[in-house]
């Protein structure tokens, strides 16, 4: 039984991966950015786990800064994807405008706030 | 305690004795020449300016101090030194002069030619006032100091005229003609500068205009300001004048011209008596200036109107002020000059005494004082029986006794003084009792010698009263009301309580009714300390006396009632320096090791670098960037940009504030709009011809 759970698993990753791969390149770069982005978050909460949080405005903009950008690029990622019929009519240079003021937006506030 | 409230009457005392003091003229005595070298300090030996020099050197000299020998070695040089160059303005040629007056450097036939033509040209092109004054007093003082030149004015009676024109109708004097101001100080300067026109004219002036000038001077004494105590002073009319001088360098530079006009020519000004003593009394009010200029202008005004041509003032003071009836002190009045020197034969009437705060007519009425020749001192030796102790206003008259000397000296027609009158005043009748308050009958009554601290103990509950009463008489019988009379209980744990005893007819008396007074008691039982407090500035037997203590019996303090306030335990240690406030900063929390952050900065790269390997796998290429030379422009400023923006928000971190970087970011942002619109929209207009190809 558990010989075959655990076979049933590789295979569920297996069938995940080929039909990942399948995904056009573009949008394999920003889900790149994303975990780029989740990734560095992480270490800093690490960092804080390891330290304190004191000064805690830094903390916090450092790591809003990461999971807001992450949430951009998925945004970015919904509206470039071609699958999404709903965002059929947008184009995606303007989805990638909105994404880079937003965070030009999101990056002056997170710079305001890291005192 | 005992010295504590000693030491606080005392200061009320001498606080009650200085104002009494300070409305009393006397005339000028040690008091001024101790001040005076205080006030008159060289630095490094020398003054500042000739003209302080001057200042200091002739306050001292009319002081009689003699400080010459001190000074003039460095101040002579500086005389020489102006008098012997020919640039010298008139004014430092004036003080010079002045200043050679009085430490003599260079007299005799050492005639310094330069200035007196300098001065004479003065005369001559004079424009101001101020030129015609020092060029004008300059030469005067040249006649003065040296012997054998020619001082030819020229057409004296034409500068007479030309000084005169500046003069306005009020009596005041201008500065300059195309200055429409006028002064009263000017007013001073230009009488001085007239009186030194008339003394070096050659001839006589025109006696008509001599006349306009006196009647100008009788004028200019229409707008004499006055106190009510009959002192008169002079006051610039405006105040808005660049250099506004105050009411006593003006009254100074008045009188300073009156006696040098006075002293020029022959018959005589005649100016009001009242206001001449007046003028002395203003300076002599004025006490001792710690100003030297207010201290010099004092002093010189004071010792021209001694040694004046119209008339000499006299002035009647007291050496106290105070009365003792008790001690049959006699009242000493002395009559002088300004400076203390002696007055002629003359007599010294009391006119009256009016007792202040009374409606009845004059105690005394036309008594001479009887004259001590030894001590120069007029006395009144007995005081008639109706004399009792209190404040008294007393107004005195001087006669002349030579009918000749009348022309030469002036005084007051009458002096009014404030004097007070002291005496031991009888305390009798002094009790103290507990009554019931419902009944009002007397529960324990002890009699109260109040000469010594008795040792009366009584005791009381809330529901009944304390009675404190006395009966206070003057040495004449009539009823005293003190100014304090205070009854203060004391309880065991410092905390006070002061009670006011009014006077009402015959008696002083206090009722304290404890069942009103829980509650400003504090509820506190226990033993109170009790103490009277009875003074008065004509009363010389004030006393603070401990009675004794009483035994209050006073409920249990509920929830709500106030406590008792914390009492220092120094009553002096509340006028004493505060504690120091310590000010609590919040402590900045522990930073963690400085490698452990270095540490983590490198990790944060890591997924960086994990994103670029990422892209590398990915097969990422640039390809569809843009290759026509227009389009790569726009789409290389529209990164540009990007990073110019990122860049400008570094710098927000590192030093801007966030206005100066919103103003910044609004250009940036207009520019990043164009170029991004640009290069997107023909990037979308690539892809849709790839599309449809």
């Amino acid at each position: 039984m558990v010989k075959s759970t655990s076979k049933d698993a590789q295979d569920l990753f297996r069938s995940l991966r080929s039909a990942y791969s399948a995904t056009p390149t573009n949008l394999k770069i920003i889900d790149l950015y994303v975990v780029f982005a989740v990734f560095t978050a992480l270490i800093q909460v690490a960092y804080m786990a390891l330290v304190g949080s004191f000064p805690f405005n830094s903390f916090l903009s450092g790591v809003l800064s990461c999971i807001g950008t992450a949430v951009l690029a998925v945004c970015l990622r919904i509206q470039v994807n071609k699958e999404n019929k709903e965002f059929k009519d947008l184009a995606p240079e303007r989805a990638f405008a909105d994404f880079v003021l937003c965070n030009l937006v999101l990056h002056l506030v997170i710079i305001n706030f890291l005192g | 305690m005992m010295a504590g409230g000693g030491v606080r009457f005392l200061v009320l005392l001498l606080v009650v004795a200085i104002c009494g003091a300070a409305s009393v003229i006397q005339p000028i005595s040690d008091s001024h020449r101790s001040a005076a070298l205080d006030v008159f300090v060289p630095v490094d030996g020398s003054y500042k300016s000739l003209e302080e020099a001057y200042e200091a050197l002739k306050s001292l000299e009319i002081l009689g101090i003699d400080k010459k020998s001190d000074l003039s070695s460095a101040t002579c040089e500086n005389v020489v030194k102006v008098l012997g160059s020919s640039s010298s303005t008139l004014k430092d040629a004036f003080y010079a002069l002045k200043v050679n007056g009085i430490l003599k450097c260079k007299t005799g036939d050492a005639v310094p030619k330069d200035i007196v033509s300098q001065l004479q040209v003065g005369v001559k092109d004079a424009k101001s006032l101020l030129d015609f004054y020092y060029a004008v007093r300059g030469l005067v003082l040249v006649k003065e100091q040296f012997s054998g030149i020619d001082l030819s004015l020229g057409d004296a009676e034409a500068i007479f005229r030309s000084i005169k024109a500046l003069s306005q109708s009020d009596g005041r004097w201008r500065y300059s003609s195309n200055n429409p101001e006028s002064s009263t100080f000017a007013a001073g300067l230009a009488f001085d500068a007239l009186a030194g026109v008339i003394s070096l004219a050659p001839s006589e002036i025109d006696q008509s205009l001599i006349q306009t000038l006196k009647t100008g001077i009788l004028k200019l004494f229409d707008s004499i300001e006055k106190y009510d105590d009959g002192t008169f002073y002079f006051d610039e009319k405006s105040v808005n004048a660049h250099e506004s001088q105050g009411p006593i360098s003006t009254t100074a530079s008045v009188i300073r011209g009156l006696t040098s006009f006075s002293a020029s020519e022959s018959t005589g000004l005649n100016i009001p008596g009242d206001k001449i003593v007046g003028l002395a009394k203003f300076f002599l009010g004025v006490g001792v200036p710690g100003d030297a200029k207010d201290f010099f202008n004092q002093i010189d005004a004071l010792a021209s109107l001694e040694d004046n041509r119209f008339s000499v003032p006299l002035i009647l003071s007291l050496s106290s002020t105070v009365i003792s009836l008790s001690k049959k002190e006699p009242l000493k009045v002395k009559v002088s000059t300004v400076f203390g020197s002696k007055a002629p034969a003359l007599s010294v009437k009391l006119a009256q005494a009016l007792k202040s705060g009374s409606k009845d007519s004059s105690v005394i009425n036309n008594q001479e004082l009887k004259f001590d020749a030894d001590s120069a001192t007029y006395f009144l030796d007995s005081f008639p029986k109706n004399f009792d102790v209190g404040k008294y206003t007393l107004v005195f008259e001087i006669l002349l006794d030579d009918s000749t000397h009348e022309k030469v000296y002036i005084t007051e027609a009458q002096t009014k003084v404030p004097i007070a009158a002291t005496g031991v005043i009888s305390i009798e009748n002094a009790e103290i009792a507990v009554l019931d308050s419902d009944v009002g009958s007397v529960e324990s009554q002890k009699k109260l010698d109040l000469t010594k601290d008795g040792a009366v103990s009584l005791s009381a509950n809330h529901l009944q009263k304390i009675r404190l009463s006395f009966q206070l008489t003057t040495p004449l019988g009539h009823v005293f009301k003190p100014h304090q009379a205070f009854f203060k209980l004391k309880h065991e744990s410092q905390v006070e309580h002061i009670f006011l005893v009014k006077t009402s007819g015959k008696k002083s008396e206090l009722v304290l009714d404890f069942l009103g007074l829980v509650e400003k008691l504090y509820y506190l039982s226990g033993k109170y300390e009790i103490q009277l407090t009875i003074g008065d500035a004509s009363m010389e037997n004030s006393l603070l006396s401990n009675i004794g203590h009483i035994e209050l019996d006073l409920p249990e303090r509920p929830e709500k009632a106030p406590r008792p306030p914390l009492q220092p335990t120094e009553p002096y240690s509340r006028y004493g320096p505060k504690a120091e406030i310590s000010h609590i900063f919040r402590v900045p929390e522990k930073l963690p090791a400085k490698q452990l952050s270095l540490v983590f900065l490198g990790l944060i790269a890591l997924p960086f670098v994990g994103f670029l390997i990422g892209l590398m796998r990915l097969g990422v290429n640039i390809k569809s960037f843009p290759s026509s030379a227009g389009s790569a422009i726009s789409a290389l400023l529209f990164h540009g940009g990007i990073g110019a923006v990122l860049l400008l928000y570094v710098l927000f971190w590192l030093k801007l504030d966030l206005f100066t970087t919103l103003k910044a970011l609004s250009l940036l942002g207009v520019f990043l709009l164009f170029v991004g619109h640009r290069t997107l929209s023909q990037l979308a207009s690539a892809s849709n011809k790839l599309k449809s190809a």
